[in-house]
């Protein structure tokens, strides 16, 4: 397995408030890995700097491109990392609220769209075949998730699961090669977040996707994942299998305080 | 042929309005005053669509487009009377010289936080009346070519604007004959426009910048995009302009004419063509009036109070007022009521249910029946 | 008269109307610092608060005691009218999108520039007031310094003292600095948001009032468009130096009066808004969040 994605040493200064200090990640190629910690760990901020959100205090991200060789793409602007391959969702769903839910997945396809501006406008050959294309890939896409019957509704009156399945799918339509989720499952019955394991592992596989996810939901974590790495305080205190984590004394301190370890 | 329905819908409806005005016009039902409001009209709705373009559909509020007419307006003003252009090219200038205005205003400052975006083009604006106001000043201090001096006339103002016809008598009619099908293709533009992948980029812009960044959306590329093609039809709105009006003079593109485009934008709705269209012509022709009638209607309210309260006395000068800024009270008060009880306008994002029924996009129409 | 000369009296002029700019700047500053609303009837304020002096002044004439009841009226008169604007029209507005706000914003200001021309006591025509010379003219070598640019100077300073000493030590002062901070943390920690705002526009307003009744002695002739210019140019202050930063509204308006007075005594009057517009595309491009801002990023 080659090593697709390699942050070294990322920091995230807020003022006097250090946010991440002396992040490190290797992502190799197929990898499914969790990022985990309490509340304020710095977990999105983590997430922010991989996607251009923010720009790290210091630190480089590598990303390797399609020639196999790798460049830094820390600091570069969101959408241009989005280009090179490296989709998320966001933990507060920011879907395009007014609008439908078919068009929502087509603003990931926008970079991708094969006709310009002016062909749009004249509407040119080009623009109909596009269109008619990329109706029928998203429709294709929101039927994995089930919710291909409601592409014409607006975004903001699927009910709050599907909601975030749309996230997943908006993410999914820009073609990337890197997955970023967070907290894909946040606000889900035990029953919704199993199905949503489920299709965490039949997308991965199915768009042969590298996945890192954020995750406060124990089971999910600890279910799919093959590699934890585990925050506190924008440090990382740990890493390795789910069951080291699980066992690890550190890692309960941080979650359950100093007693849980003694008890 | 599929994905030109709307189009030819609108094209065809388009054409209709105009047979039947021009029938009116011709029949002399329509007078010439009517007809020359009707024109008015249209190059509001030109220039308030293009506001729509980037303050309604991509979220960036624009407080300078008087501005832009202006430079538009003086431009072809200026072609057609320097230059001696014919009148198309002239026109088109007009624009593309506002679309270069736009983009140069717009790549510094569409980086920037939206509000901040409305004070930099008020700001604008002003700098552009002034600007025209100084222009000899400004040649002086700055290029040091003293051989365009005169051009804009400065306070005085820029007269003898050759008009859409050589016969004055029959401008207005020859002014309508180029306007209308201008706002029609404005009108489908920004229809197509909205549309297609640019469009839906330009609304995901407008709902959640930091989500479309996400998805790969260039948002300064699309802002800029939508700034430049905003700037171009608003400075076409102000080449028409010239040759129908035949005189330009800097205090007519003022803020309060910028806040016009605002309020039609917002009555109508932001992000919705139909309710700007409406909006533009109700306004015009509400203002219209109020400009014509308030001052007598206000100084015979003032008059049948005066004699309800002190029967006997005739109007004195002291008490006569000027109901002129009615208009102007009424505008602000339409946009803090909007805004705080139907922040939507009349139409919201929505589009005229006929119009949407008929122009409904035939890739949907195909999803919808797999 | 010499280049040197020149400078010192063109510099004294500048600092006297960057004063009044302040003045106004803060206003704007201390509102988009507490509920991130470009407040674009604030210049109107200024308007009405140098109407109100002007009918003392027309009314009872130039005395000490005319010139105290025009200031103390002016304040009255515009805080009364800044807390109602706020509670009546803002405050509906205060969780809808902030281009929303923005709009209201704009209808109140046209609404206030016109709606007073439709009374008949003031009207839709300029009016003018010959200030009489309250002190001789002081002269310096060729500099000659008129004290009532001093005096306004002077005034537009200690204001700006007393405005920093009840931001920072008074209770009402402290709840404005929480509440900008973060307005439902402030809510939850028992502190009155409604209060706290309205308290803030009163502060805004009374600097404006003053700021009207410095600015119509200092330019006697009014309409009620009068605030346009001046408010749209505290704005630049504002941001020049830094928007939600006292410090730097007081900084930006001392700027961007000697900018303004350099220009009209070194090249042209006429250009002075352009320079004044160029400044602030200039700060925007090299720091968007001015001299002494700080630069707030937005949770994701």
């Amino acid at each position: 397995m080659s090593r697709l994605l390699h942050a070294q040493n990322l920091v995230m200064q807020f003022g006097g408030l250090r946010a991440v200090s002396d992040f490190s990640l290797e992502l190799a190629e197929g990898e499914l890995v969790g990022l985990i910690g309490p509340n304020g760990a710095g977990k999105t901020t983590v997430f922010n700097m991989l996607t251009g959100v923010y720009a790290p205090t210091s630190g480089t991200i590598r990303l390797q491109n399609a020639t196999g060789t790798d460049e830094n793409i820390a600091g570069l602007l969101p959408h241009k990392i989005t280009r090179k391959g490296v989709a998320r969702t966001f933990q507060n769903i920011r879907l395009f609220k007014s609008m439908s839910v078919w068009e929502n997945v087509s603003i990931a396809r926008h970079s991708h769209v094969p006709y310009n501006l002016a062909q749009g406008v004249l509407r040119l050959p080009p623009f109909r075949k596009a269109e008619i294309q990329l109706k029928a890939e998203i429709l294709e896409l929101l039927a994995i998730f089930k919710i291909d019957n409601k592409a014409e509704f607006q975004a903001s009156n699927l009910p709050y699961g599907e909601q975030r399945k749309l996230e997943i799918v908006r993410a999914l339509a820009s073609k990337p090669r890197i997955l970023l989720l967070d907290e894909p499952a946040a606000g889900m019955n035990p029953q919704e977040t199993l199905e949503l394991m489920e299709l965490i592992r039949f997308i991965k596989e199915r768009f042969q996707l590298t996945v890192l996810l954020i995750e406060h939901d124990m089971s999910l974590v600890m279910g799919i994942c093959e590699r934890l790495l585990v925050l506190d305080y924008g440090r990382t205190i740990a890493s390795g299998l789910p069951l080291e984590i699980r066992q690890n004394p550190v890692v309960i301190k941080a979650y359950l305080g100093e007693d849980a370890v003694h008890a | 042929m599929k994905q030109f329905r709307p189009t030819i819908l609108i094209a065809l409806v388009s054409a209709l309005g105009f047979i039947i005005l021009e029938t009116l016009i011709q029949v002399r039902v329509l007078d010439d005053y009517t007809l020359q409001i009707l024109c008015i009209a249209g190059i509001n709705v030109l220039v308030a669509l293009s506001l729509n373009l980037i303050s309604g559909f991509t979220g960036q509020l624009a407080l300078g487009h008087a501005g832009f007419m202006a430079v538009g307006a003086y431009t072809t003003g200026i072609l057609l009377v320097q230059a001696h252009w014919p009148l198309l090219p002239a026109l088109l200038g007009g624009g593309l010289m506002t679309a270069l205005f736009g983009m140069l205003i717009g790549m510094p400052t569409l980086r920037l936080r939206g509000d901040y975006l409305a004070i930099v083009t008020l700001g604008f604006g002003e700098i552009i009346r002034v600007a025209i106001n100084n222009f000899d000043e400004i040649l002086r201090w700055v290029v040091g070519k003293p051989d365009m001096a005169g051009w804009t006339g400065g306070p005085t103002g820029l007269s003898g604007i050759p008009g859409y016809d050589v016969n004055i008598m029959v401008n207005n009619p020859a002014a309508f004959l180029w306007i209308y099908p201008a706002v029609t293709l404005a009108v489908l533009l920004v229809m197509n426009l909205i549309r297609s992948s640019h469009g839906r980029a330009l609304i995901a812009v407008r709902e959640d910048e930091i989500s479309a960044q996400a998805m790969g959306v260039n948002l300064f590329g699309m802002k800029l995009t939508s700034f430049t093609i905003s700037a171009f039809l608003a400075g076409l709105g102000g080449a028409l302009y010239a040759p129908f009006i035949g005189y330009l003079s800097p205090p007519g593109f003022d803020f309060l004419r910028s806040v016009f485009f605002v309020i039609i934008v917002v009555l109508g709705g932001m992000g919705s063509i139909t309710g700007t269209v409406i909006a533009g012509i109700g306004l015009t022709f509400l203002q219209e009036f109020l400009r014509t009638n308030a001052k007598d209607a206000g100084n015979g309210l003032i008059k049948l109070v005066q004699q309800s309260i002190f029967p006997g006395t005739l109007s004195s000068g002291a008490w006569t007022v000027d109901l002129v800024p009615l208009s102007q009270v009424l505008f602000g008060l339409i946009l803090i009521l909007l805004m705080i009880f139907r922040p939507g306008g009349l139409m919201g994002t929505r589009e005229l249910p006929l119009t949407r029924l008929l122009s409904t996009p035939w890739w949907r129409k195909k999803a919808a029946h797999p | 008269m010499d280049i040197l000369s020149l400078f010192f009296q063109q510099l004294i002029n500048g600092l006297s109307k960057g004063g009044i700019y302040a003045l106004i700047a803060l206003g704007y500053t201390m509102v988009y610092g507490i509920i991130k609303l470009i407040n674009f009837a604030h210049g109107d304020i200024l308007m009405v608060g140098a109407y109100i002096a002007y009918f003392v002044f027309a009314a009872w004439g130039f005395t000490t005691g005319t010139v105290f009841l025009a200031v103390l009226l002016a304040v009255v008169g515009s805080v009364l009218l800044g807390i109602s604007i706020e509670a009546t029209c803002y405050r509906p507005l205060r969780s809808a999108p902030r281009i929303n706000a923005l709009i209201t914003a704009i209808g109140v200001s046209i609404f206030l520039e016109n709606f007073p021309r439709l009374i008949p006591a003031i009207g839709p025509n300029y009016r003018d007031l010959t200030v009489p010379k309250l002190f001789e003219t002081i002269h310096f070598g060729e500099v000659s310094i008129d004290p009532l640019k001093l005096l306004t100077l002077v005034v537009s300073l200690l204001l700006m003292v007393v405005l920093i000493i009840i931001v920072d030590y008074s209770k009402a002062g402290k709840a404005m600095r929480a509440v900008s901070y973060d307005m439902g943390a402030s809510a939850l920690m028992g502190i009155s948001v409604n209060r706290t705002v309205s308290f803030t526009f009163a502060l805004g307003s009374a600097l404006a009032g003053i700021g009207g009744v410095l600015y119509m002695l200092n330019f006697p002739l009014l309409d009620t468009y009068m605030g346009i210019m001046p408010g749209l140019k505290a704005f630049v202050a504002a941001v020049l130096g830094g928007i939600g930063s006292i410090p730097g509204a007081i900084l930006g308006g001392l700027i961007l009066g000697i900018a303004e007075a350099m220009t009209a005594g070194f090249i042209s009057s006429k250009l002075m808004d352009i320079v004044v517009f160029g400044i602030l595309i200039l700060i925007l491009l090299l720091k968007p969040s001015g001299l002494l801002g700080v630069h707030r990023k937005e949770k994701v």
